[in-house]
């Protein structure tokens, strides 16, 4: 102690005393600061909603207004629930790039994680469906030939028996099911995306859902084997018709001017 | 003649085993007359002469895999379960017709080809026999004395549609089953006897458990015998009439220029059948037609956006699709104008080209035979028409079409099904003019080609500086070729009051057909072709061209 008084007018007493504050303050950070990580862990929720928040007046609130309470140039986004959210985003539809009769597919700019913040944002407005887990939209081991006869009779009307799409009226259209993801796909039978109606699972059940998505990637996708060679786009019998009429009767039209050329030549005497 | 023969042969030994054969046939069938009558039978050389063996072939090749195809059907309308090789449909409920279908496509050894092979040529088939009967239209081919065989071919064509329908029905999918429901609506639009009609042909309410048996022997029996018959009294007729061929030097009303059947013919009609099989067979194997999987069976309370028939239908289709939904309801009766008036204009349009022939002979009064071709310039008003005619058919079409071409350009199903709606009215107006524009054009070209020349692209520059351009003279061939066509005066009616004095009454036809003559062979229908005299005029020097 003595030692330590005689030496506290020391010239390098301060920048001891200064170099001890500050290991002392470091190492109280360093011993709190993951304390602190993890207290904010206890509040994830709240915190995704704050930053889906964030990008949803970024993205969103010009259409649907700042509460999502919706303007006159887009709907209400209270109860849509998070799946709307994930499949409208996910599949780039939404941010809208322009209006016109029906918002139409684009590169998705978001990433996974901002799409969930947004989720759980629009999710939090109300009560809506939520995005379904992998168990729940993975069509393996589903009834293909069942989800075949509830595709014919609930989807057929307008994505056609392929589900290659159809028109619908003034300008829009149900969309080609090719490159849609199983969760997509499941996600717009919950939702009900614009001009579509929605299934939910009162109507059609979760096991449904998954044989219906199963039947989907079994006619039209890239796993589809096409049993009788090119498929002419799956539009039945108009691109025949036109395959037809282009590359069989212009073929044989060309034969026969071919055949007609070439005549046997009069010998002449 | 068979003792002669025979006794000559045994002095000078034994006749060549070929000879020895046709004398035991002829003997028995009397093929040497026959042969000697029709095997050096001539026929003129044209491209689109041709056209009718492609709708020949193309029908031969539907009879051959259709027979295949029979082997392996099963027309009946039982409810049975698919345990079949195709796994989206394993364990569905579906009639025996679609499942012995299925079972064709996918487990009979080459009952996919065959079955594709004899699609695709149903389709050129009929698209044949669309061009074919242009190809006779515009060339006026169809003139005494062929017009029988013009109703003949026109039959062929309306039969092949209905034999092309009852089969795209057979495999009881859901999209014929739609077609079929389509078909079953136009039936009921009928007033009065429509319901009858449907329950008889549907043995009771739709769909019943008749209609695959049913449509199986229309199908493959009744509709097919009769275009059988009508294809050899076609081809019967075109050896008795003698091939048509264009004008040209040599080539006269009297007289056929032109190859052999045997040996140049039948060597041609031959290689041309295979060649028309490779072609149908190759398309076949490389695209698909009508996966009748992917449609799933028939059941009346399923639906498929984008069912459509196949294209021979297409133009019914769009008459039905662009027409307003109207209907009148009386006395507890619907009368639906929405279906009906498509049901009747569909007939209009076939009869309106079946019949033109007749119409084209009232009005020239033309009671001679010609076997000279028209080039279709030649005729204005009669290509004017045909084009006008196609036009309708070609709106229709589209009109049959109109989701997908609203989904594929990018347009409002309204907007397209408006545009047929108006252009049904307005396109067959605007291209009847327009092609009698351009025909009226190339035969004043035609005309300045006689009279002037070929231009040769050859800048001369006379002596005082002018700068003209040689043309140079077309062959006596080519100026044969060009001035052999005829042209019609039009039609009067002739003093309106006798010798005597005595007025006569001027019938209601007699000026239709003036007026419809005038509008054919009037000044503003036909330039003149040019006469000896003007070009003797214009090439004795006097001219500076």
């Amino acid at each position: 102690m003595k030692k330590l008084s005689a030496r506290r007018r020391h010239p390098l007493a301060a920048v001891v005393v200064l170099l001890l504050a500050l290991a002392a303050t470091g190492g109280l950070y360093a011993a709190f600061a993951p304390a602190g990580r993890a207290q904010a862990d206890d509040s994830a929720q709240s915190l995704t909603i704050e930053e889906g928040k964030k990008l949803y007046e970024v993205g969103c609130a010009s259409c649907h207004g700042t509460g999502g309470q919706g303007t006159s140039d887009g709907p209400s986004l209270v109860g849509v629930g998070a799946a709307a959210v994930d499949f409208q985003v996910g599949t780039g539809r939404m941010p809208a790039q322009q209006p016109g009769a029906q918002v139409q597919k684009k590169p998705n700019i978001y990433s996974q994680a901002e799409i969930d913040q947004l989720a759980a944002y629009v999710a939090s407005l109300g009560a809506g469906p939520s995005v379904p887990t992998k168990q729940q939209y993975d069509p393996a081991g589903a009834d293909v030939a069942r989800g075949g006869e509830l595709f014919r009779t609930n989807c057929t009307q307008c994505h056609a028996f392929k589900g290659v799409g159809g028109a619908l009226t003034k300008g829009k259209f149900a969309p080609d099911l090719k490159d849609v993801s199983a969760k997509h796909i499941y996600e717009a039978m919950q939702t009900g995306p614009q001009n579509m109606p929605s299934f939910p699972d009162t109507t059609l059940t979760e096991q449904n859902k998954k044989d219906i998505i199963a039947y989907v990637k079994a006619i039209n996708s890239d796993q589809t084997v096409s049993q009788g060679g090119l498929e002419l786009g799956g539009l039945g019998p108009v691109s025949e018709g036109l395959f037809a009429w282009v590359f069989g009767l212009g073929a044989l039209i060309v034969v026969a001017v071919w055949v007609a050329a070439r005549t046997a030549k009069a010998k002449k005497s | 003649m068979s003792t002669t023969t025979s006794n000559e042969s045994r002095s000078r030994g034994k006749a060549p085993a070929g000879e020895r054969l046709a004398d035991w046939a002829d003997g028995r069938l009397g093929i040497y007359s026959l042969a000697k009558a029709n095997l050096r039978k001539i026929f003129p050389d044209h491209w689109s002469f041709m056209l009718g063996e492609v709708c020949l072939y193309s029908f031969i090749i539907i009879i051959l895999t259709g027979v295949y195809l029979t082997l392996f059907f099963h027309p009946s309308m039982n409810e049975v379960e698919y345990h079949g090789s195709y796994v989206p449909l394993q364990g569905q409920l579906m009639s025996e017709a679609y499942r012995s279908t299925l079972n064709i496509s996918f487990d009979v050894r080459g009952g996919l080809l065959i079955r594709q092979i004899h699609h695709w040529a149903a389709l050129v088939f009929l698209g044949g026999m669309f061009v074919h009967m242009m190809r006779v239209f515009f060339t006026g081919a169809f003139r005494k004395p062929r017009e029988i065989n013009w109703l003949f071919g026109f039959l062929l064509f309306v039969l092949g549609m209905f034999t092309g329908f009852t089969g795209y029905s057979l495999p009881d999918d859901l999209l014929s089953g739609t077609g079929i429901r389509f078909m079953e609506g136009a039936i009921l639009s009928v007033p009065i006897v429509g319901t009858y009609i449907s329950f008889f042909l549907f043995g009771g309410e739709f769909p019943g458990h008749d209609f695959v048996a049913r449509f199986y022997s229309i199908h493959i029996l009744l509709l097919p015998g009769i275009m059988l018959g009508l294809v050899v009294g076609h081809l019967i007729l075109v050896f008795y009439h003698k091939h048509t061929q264009f004008a040209g030097p040599g080539r006269k009303n009297t007289n056929v220029v032109g190859m052999p059947l045997m040996p140049v013919y039948m060597a041609k009609a031959g290689g041309f059948f295979f060649l028309v099989f490779g072609v149908i067979a190759a398309i076949a194997a490389i695209a698909s037609i009508n996966p009748i999987w992917t449609m799933g069976p028939y059941r009346p309370d399923q639906v498929s956006t984008g069912a459509q028939p196949d294209w021979y239908m297409g133009f019914a289709e769009g008459l039905i699709r662009a027409m307003p939904g109207w209907e009148i309801n009386f006395w507890g009766h619907t009368l639906v104008l929405g279906v009906f008036i498509p049901l009747v204009l569909f007939g209009v349009v076939l009869m309106v080209i079946a019949a033109y022939p007749f119409l084209e002979a009232w009005v020239t009064g033309d009671k001679r035979e010609h076997h000279i071709l028209d080039r279709p310039r030649n005729a204005p008003t009669r290509t004017a028409f045909g084009v006008a005619w196609i036009t309708v058919y070609m709106v229709g079409l589209i009109g049959g079409g109109n989701d997908l071409i609203a989904t594929h350009f990018h347009l409002s199903i309204n907007a397209v099904t408006w545009f047929v709606r108006i252009a049904f009215f307005v396109g067959p107006v605007i291209a009847f003019i327009v092609t009698k524009r351009i025909c009226l054009g190339l035969q004043r070209r035609d005309r300045d080609k006689v009279l002037h020349g070929r231009e040769s692209g050859i800048i001369k520059r006379l002596p005082h500086g002018e700068f003209i351009e040689v043309h140079e003279p077309l062959s006596q061939e080519q100026m044969y070729t060009l001035t052999a066509h005829e042209q019609y005066k039009p039609v009067e009616i002739g003093p309106t009051v006798d010798e005597n004095g005595v007025e006569r009454k001027v019938k209601g036809s007699e000026k239709l057909r003036a007026k419809l003559s005038k509008a054919y062979y009037g000044e503003d229908s036909q330039i003149p072709k040019p006469t000896v005299e003007e070009y003797r005029e214009i090439t004795s020097g006097h001219g500076h061209h």
